[in-house]
């Protein structure tokens, strides 16, 4: 969590490698190897997945298609062999099944005029798919009326495992009243300046960033 | 992806099919006069009438202007450089079946993936070659005649089927109508010739290959398809040619005659030579397409998939002239490096209820320059005209170009006709994604670039959709960066 322009979508980017950003300080290790040094699509098939604030339409391509080809892509980089059609809507239907969402999404080209709540809720079944290491999922609330926000929850909540790690980037606490987060960290000015347990969140909720002892977050809350 | 480099590695795809064939040919030599022409009709041994239709349109050629009103960048054009007449020799003992054809012939054929004896058969495709100047072979000619349908070179049309090549020779594309149409209509060398009668679908997808293969030679080749009352015929037509330093011309002209309830699917994947990166050599293709729905209730569709020659200004176009008729032109259009198009459709609503749609998809990439360039004219007596037109440009890279001319002429207040336009640059965005997702870059720009398009190729034969999306991504490598 954190007041706008506090770094948060910033360190999303940078970790999946978006162009457009020069990390001048620091490393990022992950599962032992340099992140850093690995081209964008490399991080995600060592299972870096960014769900987008803003998820990009590819009109005429159809979703599973598109999907299916980021499969592949991940399962070449492994060396495994690529799931055939049969073997892959297989798959899909059952991460629709766990997911409660229909199978209209597989029809149709990737977000394209879909409405907001669509495009996140595709975002979690690109993630429930590609079964990521790392999940960050960016502002995946904003936007939502509140049956989206709990179908997007329930996604997340039934995603969770040990064997996941997953960073929810977002600015309110009703995120948090469907999804438990073990961790709060809030992020100002670029850096971590307090974390704690769920209580933290709700703290901020209630009273803002103001309260923490440092002017800079609370001039940049107050112009935000 | 804010740097070109990348772009450029994927663009700089090799054209794979500029192959040169040593074949003895017969050449006229480079040069344009009135013997010329009375040459190429004697070699054709042709009828008297279609030596003076030939000098008529010569006539009028003298007198008119090359055309410079296209966004293109035109090199002076020598026609007196260039030779209107190549054969391969053995046309001299013209083979009567595919046995008798030059093996190297065949094996041109071969590596161009036509597929000319059994695949055809197993592909259940026609098809006629044309070779430079001549026709080499039609395949499953016996079959069609069954049928009652005729598909020939124009050249054995013009003797075996007078009648109609006279009745409907020009018909569609007057003489005059512009300068490289009367080039051609004066010098044409050969081309196809199909004619569906009456009440009939044609059994098969008819296809032509074209290829140039001589140097210095212009290929000026002269389609004609007429529908008659109530028939069907899908027709494909594939073009290249070897790398060569020279510019060279191709002028072609096809007329597409659908009478009353008729049906003419004309399908064209292009890839003559582009040209080098830096924009030496390649194909200026100047080509007149036009269909007349002639009959009530007829249709005509052009689909088109333009990936080579150095410049392209070409507009297949429909006369609506028959009550509730249809016209459709579905296009991509694609230009990288020094690539120039200008193109697009004319759709000329002039019989009642008539519709047309137009489905324009311009991808440019490297130094590339594409024009859409459309007119929808809608007569006087066309009641209820409609047209829907929707343009799309895609931009790959920084130092390419779109341009779109709509002209709309309207005479009758009930027509009604949209015009949709976008362009759109392959966004970092789109790109970003894919890669996050785990999709190289390669894949991700055919990936978009197919979906851009998706429109147009589902409107081809699905054998033809496979090689244009193969063709697409060929002619793509290295475009993003």
């Amino acid at each position: 969590m954190g007041p706008n322009g506090s770094g948060k979508s910033t360190l999303g980017n940078v970790i999946a490698g978006r162009e457009g950003y020069q990390v001048t300080k620091g490393r990022v290790e992950y599962l032992g190897k340099d992140l850093l040094a690995l081209e964008p699509e490399e991080r995600a098939c060592e299972g870096v997945f960014l769900a987008f604030q803003y998820p990009v339409e590819i009109p005429g391509v159809n979703n599973t298609y598109f999907l299916r080809a980021a499969l592949n892509a991940r399962r070449k980089y492994h060396g495994e062999a690529e799931l055939d059609s049969v073997g892959f809507l297989k798959r899909v239907r059952e991460k629709l099944e766990v997911l409660h969402i229909g199978d209209e999404l597989l029809h149709r080209a990737v977000n394209e005029g879909f409405s907001g709540g669509e495009k996140k809720r595709n975002e979690i079944f690109q993630m429930a798919v590609l079964e990521p290491r790392l999940a960050i999922l960016d502002e995946t609330d904003s936007g939502l009326d509140i049956d989206a926000l709990k179908t997007v929850a329930e996604g997340v909540n039934r995603l969770r495992s040990p064997d996941r790690s997953m960073v929810l980037v977002t600015h309110y606490q009703r995120l948090l009243d469907y999804i438990e987060p073990d961790h709060v960290h809030v992020l100002a000015g670029g850096r971590i300046v307090t974390s704690g347990g769920p209580g933290l969140a709700r703290r901020l909720e209630e009273e803002g960033y103001a309260w923490l002892e440092d002017g800079g977050i609370a001039e940049v809350a107050e112009a935000s | 992806m804010s740097s070109n480099p990348t772009v450029e590695r994927h663009l700089e795809g090799r054209y794979k099919h500029g192959f040169f064939t040593d074949i003895e040919a017969d050449s006229l030599p480079p040069g344009l006069d009135e013997d010329v022409i009375a040459a190429i009709s004697a070699r054709k041994r042709e009828p008297e009438w279609l030596l003076e239709w030939r000098l008529r349109a010569y006539r009028k050629f003298l007198k008119m202007t090359e055309p410079h009103w296209a966004h293109l960048e035109i090199e002076p054009i020598d026609l007196q450089a260039i030779s209107y007449y190549s054969a391969p020799k053995s046309d001299k003992d013209k083979p009567q079946s595919l046995d008798e054809v030059d093996p190297k012939l065949l094996e041109t054929y071969d590596k161009l993936g036509v597929p000319l004896h059994e695949r055809a058969r197993l592909a259940g495709v026609a098809v006629d070659a044309v070779f430079d100047s001549v026709s080499v072979g039609t395949t499953f000619k016996k079959e069609l005649e069954k049928a009652g349908v005729i598909f020939c070179s124009f050249a054995e049309a013009v003797h075996d089927h007078p009648d109609l090549v006279r009745r409907y020779l020009g018909s569609v594309v007057p003489q005059h109508d512009n300068y490289f149409a009367a080039l051609n209509s004066a010098v044409f060398s050969d081309g196809s010739f199909v004619y569906v009668p009456k009440g009939v679908r044609c059994p098969m997808e008819l296809s032509t290959y074209f290829r140039i293969n001589a140097a210095e030679t212009g290929q000026f080749e002269r389609t004609l398809v007429v529908a008659d009352e109530g028939s069907y015929v899908s027709y494909l037509e594939g073009c290249t040619a070897p790398m060569r330093d020279e510019n060279q011309l191709h002028a072609a002209v096809v007329e597409l005659v659908a009478l009353e309830g008729a049906e003419i699917k004309y399908s064209t994947v292009q890839n003559w030579y582009p040209g080098d990166e830096n924009g030496k050599g390649g194909i200026y293709n100047f080509v007149t397409k036009r269909g007349d729905c002639r009959g009530d209730d007829s249709r005509i569709s052009w689909t088109q998939v333009e990936t080579g020659s150095a410049i392209t200004w070409k507009y297949p176009s429909c006369v609506l002239s028959g009550d509730n008729s249809v016209g459709e032109f579905y296009s991509v259009a694609l230009t990288h490096n020094h690539q120039q198009a200008d193109t697009g459709t004319k759709m000329v609503h002039l019989g009642s209820n008539t519709r047309s749609t137009i489905i324009s998809k311009g991808i440019s990439a490297g130094h590339g320059q594409n024009a859409y360039r459309g007119l929808v004219k809608v007569g006087r007596k066309a009641e209820n005209a409609r047209n829907f037109t929707q343009c799309d440009s895609m931009l790959i890279g920084k130092r390419c170009g779109a341009h779109t001319f709509p002209y709309i002429e309207v005479q009758n207040p009930t027509a009604k006709v949209e015009h949709e336009a976008t362009t759109s640059r392959i966004g970092e965005d789109q790109l970003f994604y894919c890669l996050q997702r785990g999709i190289s870059e390669e894949d991700a720009v055919s990936m978009i670039v197919d979906g851009f398009c998706k429109q147009v190729f589902r409107e081809l034969p699905m054998e033809f959709a496979v090689e244009a999306k193969a063709l697409l991504e060929v002619s793509l490598e290295g475009a993003v960066g």
